[in-house]
């Protein structure tokens, strides 16, 4: 039985993984102060306060946006029926920057802003989608115009960002480039129950994904209404891009690499991939998060540069090993 | 028992018909063909009878009801259609390609019962699949994927069974095979069964009844006997031939003469 095995060599994976993301980070403590934190956690020591103050939300945070965008990845991939879809290189990420400058700019936060964050995604995703049925594209011409929208919103996003005062620019950026620090926009209990419900719906519609990904012809044949259920999905999709967008910024290839990474290992079927992709793709971003802030300790890596390097990596691999994409 | 009867279906994309005032009648527990030219409109009439395309006009009764009027999960249990050969995008499994038939027996959040495990069981060892039911789709021969899709539809339970051109892209060793393997479900379960074929043939030998269709409008229909003959290939396909009668099993059998020298060359 491979989805057992599968989920409980995750589950450890993530406790692992959780566990070095407390005792390791931007500044180096002593294992034994951690220990003595974790277990006395009223106190108000400079351990203490790292530990629950930063290094703990800073885990969660990195385990819901990981696990979200791996989600999203999913959720894209069926829709549009391309093994290379995922927010980033549709271009949704980048229309959800979009709307968090604008809101930056307007100096809104909270709920105005994660509501600018989903119309920036849920605009691009349709935008992209409407090319694709239009001209009938394949799949490599809908990245290609995902990857050509994700340039034209940065440059927007430049734009915006140049006539705008040197502070508020230097923040941006940094947060654009995709930081799991904490934004003062939205807080964590707050990310926490937005984001949870979402990701329960997504895993809710993981068996009519299956149908979805055959087709709209086969899944109307199966007695689904294809059409109200992929504008449902995409929906969702783009919420849970907004909220991650709006709390970390752009962060690249997690929806592309783990959905790749498990389909050998829980099996292309929905109602395994989504949840090992959603606990894969929390390990993977907590990695790469702990990697970013210990690698160049004291300074602190955006965690966008090692899931960039990482996704950009396996993406090419992936061009050069199936000239004809993952199509028979 | 459902039968299916097309009433004077009208029916195309945008404004333009592919198919004109096409009638006719299906009977249970039946194997009928439909055949005819490239672009005489099967296809086009087989996404009415599944409910993927509105007849501009007409209606098709699938047991007494109206397809337009049926629920879509309704008529997935009633109703499979059995589409070509094509890609699918993801590496399911056998097994897991074929549990998708099911889908329309459970609802959104309901777990698959043993007895869908066993009717996808049942099904895959009878298309002879069951030894690969672990193996990615990707992987398999254009004879056992027509099959897996088969068994796909076969899940459904449906009392009527609808496949475009099954034995396209197969050699004739599957091809008869398929065929064979249709005329046992429709003796054995009494599935009604239609199918648009090519092969003149096949489709003489097979089916209990036929219908042709010329340029979107029924040129001939009744029994193979009745709608093979000389003058109806001459009139649809614009080739000379000359047609045996089985003595044996009593079926039309076409030999190819060559193309019909036409005033107006090709059409």
């Amino acid at each position: 039985m491979r989805g057992p095995a599968t989920f409980l060599a995750l589950a450890s994976l993530l406790a692992v993984t959780a566990a070095l993301g407390v005792f390791l980070g931007g500044s180096a403590l002593p294992a034994r102060d951690i220990v003595d934190a974790l277990l006395h956690p009223g106190g108000d020591g400079m351990a203490q306060t790292v530990v629950w103050q930063l290094r703990i939300p800073r885990v969660l945070r990195a385990l819901v946006v990981g696990s979200s965008l791996a989600g999203c990845g999913v959720v894209f991939q069926a829709v549009l029926r391309n093994p290379l879809a995922e927010p980033y290189t549709l271009g949704v990420s980048a229309g959800g920057a979009l709307g968090a400058a604008i809101a930056i700019m307007a100096g809104l936060s909270g709920i105005p802003m994660v509501a600018l964050c989903f119309a920036g995604c849920f605009l691009s995703i349709s935008a992209v989608l409407a090319m694709s049925t239009f001209r009938d594209f394949s799949t490599s011409t809908i990245i290609l115009s995902g990857v050509v929208l994700s340039f034209l919103l940065s440059s927007v996003i430049m734009f915006i960002f140049s006539v705008a005062s040197s502070r508020e620019v230097h923040a941006s950026v940094l947060w654009l480039m995709g930081s799991l620090g904490g934004t003062d926009a939205l807080s964590l209990p707050a990310l926490l129950a937005a984001m949870l419900p979402l990701l329960f719906g997504l895993l809710a519609l993981a068996r009519d994904m299956n149908l979805i990904s055959l087709g709209d012809e086969k899944a109307h044949l199966l007695g689904l209404s294809p059409g109200a259920l992929k504008l449902l999905l995409l929906g969702l999709a783009s919420l849970v891009t907004g909220l991650c967008v709006a709390v970390a910024g752009i962060i690249g290839f997690v929806g592309l690499i783990v959905p790749h990474a498990m389909r050998p290992m829980a099996g292309a079927d929905h109602q395994r991939l989504m949840p090992a992709a959603m606990l894969a793709g929390g390990v993977f971003l907590l990695l790469s998060d702990t990697l970013a802030q210990v690698v160049l300790r004291p300074y602190e890596l955006p965690v966008g540069v090692i899931t960039g390097i990482a996704g950009g990596v396996f993406f090419l691999a992936y061009l050069l090993r199936s000239s004809p994409p993952e199509v028979i | 028992m459902t039968g299916l009867t097309a009433e004077r279906i009208r029916a195309g994309y945008q404004d333009r018909p592919v198919v004109d005032d096409v009638s006719f009648e299906v009977e249970p527990r039946s194997i009928f063909g439909l055949i005819g030219p490239n672009g005489s409109g099967k296809t086009t009439l087989f996404k009415c009878m599944c409910g993927l395309l509105r007849p501009f006009s007409g209606t098709i009764r699938l047991g007494g009801e109206d397809v337009s009027r049926i629920p879509r999960r309704r008529l997935a249990r009633m109703a499979a259609f059995i589409p070509q050969v094509h890609a699918v995008t993801f590496p399911y499994t056998v097994e897991e390609y074929v549990l998708m038939g099911r889908y329309p027996h459970r609802g959104r959040l309901s777990a698959f019962t043993r007895e869908d495990h066993a009717i996808v069981d049942e099904t895959m060892e009878m298309l002879r699949i069951d030894h690969v039911r672990r193996q990615r789709i990707q992987r398999l021969s254009g004879g056992e994927m027509q099959r897996v899709f088969l068994a796909c539809g076969l899940v459904q339970r449906p009392e009527i069974l609808l496949m475009d051109e099954p034995t396209a892209h197969l050699d004739i060793g599957h091809q008869v095979r398929l065929l064979t393997m249709l005329r046992t479900l429709s003796a054995e379960r009494g599935l009604t069964v239609l199918v648009t074929l090519h092969d003149l043939n096949l489709a003489g030998l097979y089916c209990t009844s036929l219908a042709l269709l010329d340029r979107g409008r029924i040129h001939a229909r009744g029994t193979p006997g009745e709608v093979i003959t000389r003058d109806t290939i001459e009139h649809v396909y614009g080739l000379r031939s000359q047609v045996a009668c089985d003595p044996y099993l009593n079926r039309p059998h076409v030999y190819f003469l060559g193309s019909c020298e036409r005033e107006n060359g090709e059409s």
